[in-house]
C-alpha cells in the first residue's frame, strides 16, 4: 500500500516537472512539451490502474491550484478552456496505455509500449482533446484537426521515445515496470 | 512551490471555498448552451468588474494566466469567420474568456489547504472502497514536497550534461531522471514503513 501511494505520487511529480522542462521546437512556433510524455510513461511504467491514478493526481494538483500544466498554467480555468479536452483525456490516455502494454506481454517491451503509448498517448487522447474543443468552440470535427494536426508528429515522436524510456527502465530496474 | 492564490486579502479570499466552487458550478452550467452575444458579451463585463474590485495585481495575474489561451481563441475566432458565422464566434469567444476567468477568479482566492480540504470532503464516500480521505492528502503532500526535489535533480543532470557535451541537454537526461524518481518512491515507501506506515494515518 505504501509502495503504490508513493509511486503514484513521485509519478505525479514528474509529470509536473516534465511540464516544466524546456520545451523542444519541432516546427517554428509549435512548442512540444514533454508533459504528454510523461502521462504515457505512467501507464506503461506503472501499469493501466495506477497510472491512471497518477494522472489524477497530478490533474487534483493543477484543479487546487498549483501552476504544472507545461507553461505554467493551472487553476480551475484550464478545465473549461478549449484544450480541456485533453486535461479530461490525460487519465484515460494513460489507462489504455498501460493496458495495451499489459496485454502485449508476448512481444518485445519496446513494441509494446510503443504500442500502447501511441494507441493510449496519441489516438485515445486525441479523441478527447478534439471532442473537448468541438464542444466549446462549437467548430466541426474538419476544423478542428486541422487546427491539432500540427501537433500530431511531435506526439509520435514521443511515444517512440516513451517505448524506449520504458525498455531502459525495465532493463535497469526490471521490478519498477509493472506492465511485465 | 508557488500556488497561483493572491497574497493579498481581498473580500473574495473571505468567502469559503465550498460556497465559490458552487457557484461556479452554477454559473458555469447555466452559461453554457447561452447563444446571445448580449448575455455572454454582458457577463464577461461582470467578470472584468470582479476583477477590477480586487485591485491591480488580479488584473495582471488573471492577464498571465490567459496569455497561452489567447492564441487559440483568435484561431477559433478566425475559423468562425471563414465559416461566415462571426456572430456565433464571438459569442463562443466571450463565454470561453469569461468561464475561464471566472474559474481563475476563483483559484486565485482561495487558499490550497481549503481547496485540499473541499477535495478531502468530497472523497469521503470512497471511504466504502477502502481509500480513507487521508491518504489522497498524504499523496497530495507527497507530491507538493517532491515536485521540487525531481526539479532539482533535473536541473543537475542538466549541468552535468552541459559539463560533458557543447550540445543542449535534450531527451537523454529523461531516462535518468525517470529512473532516479521511481528509485526515490521506494526508498520513500521504505520510509513510511519504518514509521508504521498508513496504518497510523487512518486511525490518528
Amino acid at each position: 500500500m505504501e509502495r503504490t501511494v508513493t509511486r503514484i505520487a513521485l509519478f505525479a511529480a514528474l509529470i509536473a516537472v516534465l511540464g516544466l522542462f524546456p520545451s523542444f521546437m519541432l516546427f517554428a512556433g509549435v512548442p512540444i512539451s514533454a508533459q504528454s510524455l510523461g502521462v504515457m510513461l505512467a501507464g506503461t511504467i506503472l501499469g493501466a490502474r495506477r497510472g491512471a491514478l497518477a494522472v489524477l493526481l497530478f490533474l487534483a494538483l493543477v484543479a487546487l491550484g498549483l501552476p504544472l500544466l507545461a507553461g505554467g498554467r493551472g487553476g480551475l480555468g484550464v478545465f473549461v478552456g478549449p484544450t480541456a479536452g485533453f486535461l479530461f483525456g490525460f487519465p484515460v490516455a494513460a489507462y489504455v496505455a498501460g493496458l495495451i502494454a499489459q496485454k502485449l506481454r508476448r512481444v518485445d517491451l519496446l513494441v509494446s509500449a510503443t504500442a500502447g503509448a501511441l494507441i493510449g498517448g496519441v489516438l485515445v487522447l486525441y479523441v478527447f482533446g478534439a471532442l473537448g474543443m468541438m464542444l466549446v468552440t462549437e467548430l466541426g470535427f474538419a476544423q478542428v484537426l486541422a487546427t491539432l494536426s500540427v501537433f500530431i508528429p511531435g506526439d509520435i515522436i514521443k511515444a517512440v521515445l516513451c517505448g524506449f524510456l520504458t525498455r531502459s527502465i525495465f532493463m535497469a530496474r526490471p521490478s519498477l515496470v509493472a506492465t511485465r | 512551490m508557488l500556488a497561483l492564490t493572491l497574497e493579498t486579502h481581498t473580500w473574495l479570499h473571505r468567502i469559503p471555498a465550498p460556497a465559490k466552487l458552487f457557484a461556479l458550478v452554477v454559473v458555469t452550467v447555466l452559461l453554457l448552451p447561452v447563444t446571445d452575444l448580449r448575455i455572454t458579451g454582458g457577463f464577461l463585463i461582470i467578470v472584468t468588474l470582479l476583477y477590477a474590485s480586487l485591485g491591480g495585481i488580479a488584473i495582471r495575474e488573471g492577464v498571465r494566466l490567459f496569455r497561452p489561451i489567447l492564441l487559440i481563441l483568435l484561431v477559433i475566432l478566425a475559423w468562425h469567420v471563414v465559416l461566415g458565422e462571426p456572430r456565433a464566434g464571438l459569442v463562443i469567444c466571450a463565454r470561453i474568456l469569461a468561464l475561464v476567468a471566472l474559474a481563475n477568479l476563483v483559484t486565485m482566492t482561495t487558499r490550497l489547504d481549503d481547496m485540499i480540504a473541499v477535495v478531502t470532503w468530497l472523497l469521503s464516500p470512497l471511504r466504502r472502497f477502502g481509500l480513507a480521505p487521508s491518504t489522497f492528502g498524504l499523496a497530495v503532500a507527497l507530491t507538493i514536497r517532491s515536485i521540487p526535489v525531481v526539479l532539482m535533480k533535473a536541473e543537475a543532470l542538466r549541468m552535468a550534461w552541459r559539463a560533458r557535451s557543447a550540445r543542449r541537454p535534450g531527451v537523454q537526461t529523461l531516462f535518468p531522471l525517470a529512473l532516479m524518481t521511481l528509485d526515490d518512491a521506494e526508498h520513500m515507501s521504505d520510509a513510511l514503513r519504518a514509521r508504521s506506515g498508513l496504518a497510523s494515518q487512518e486511525t490518528g
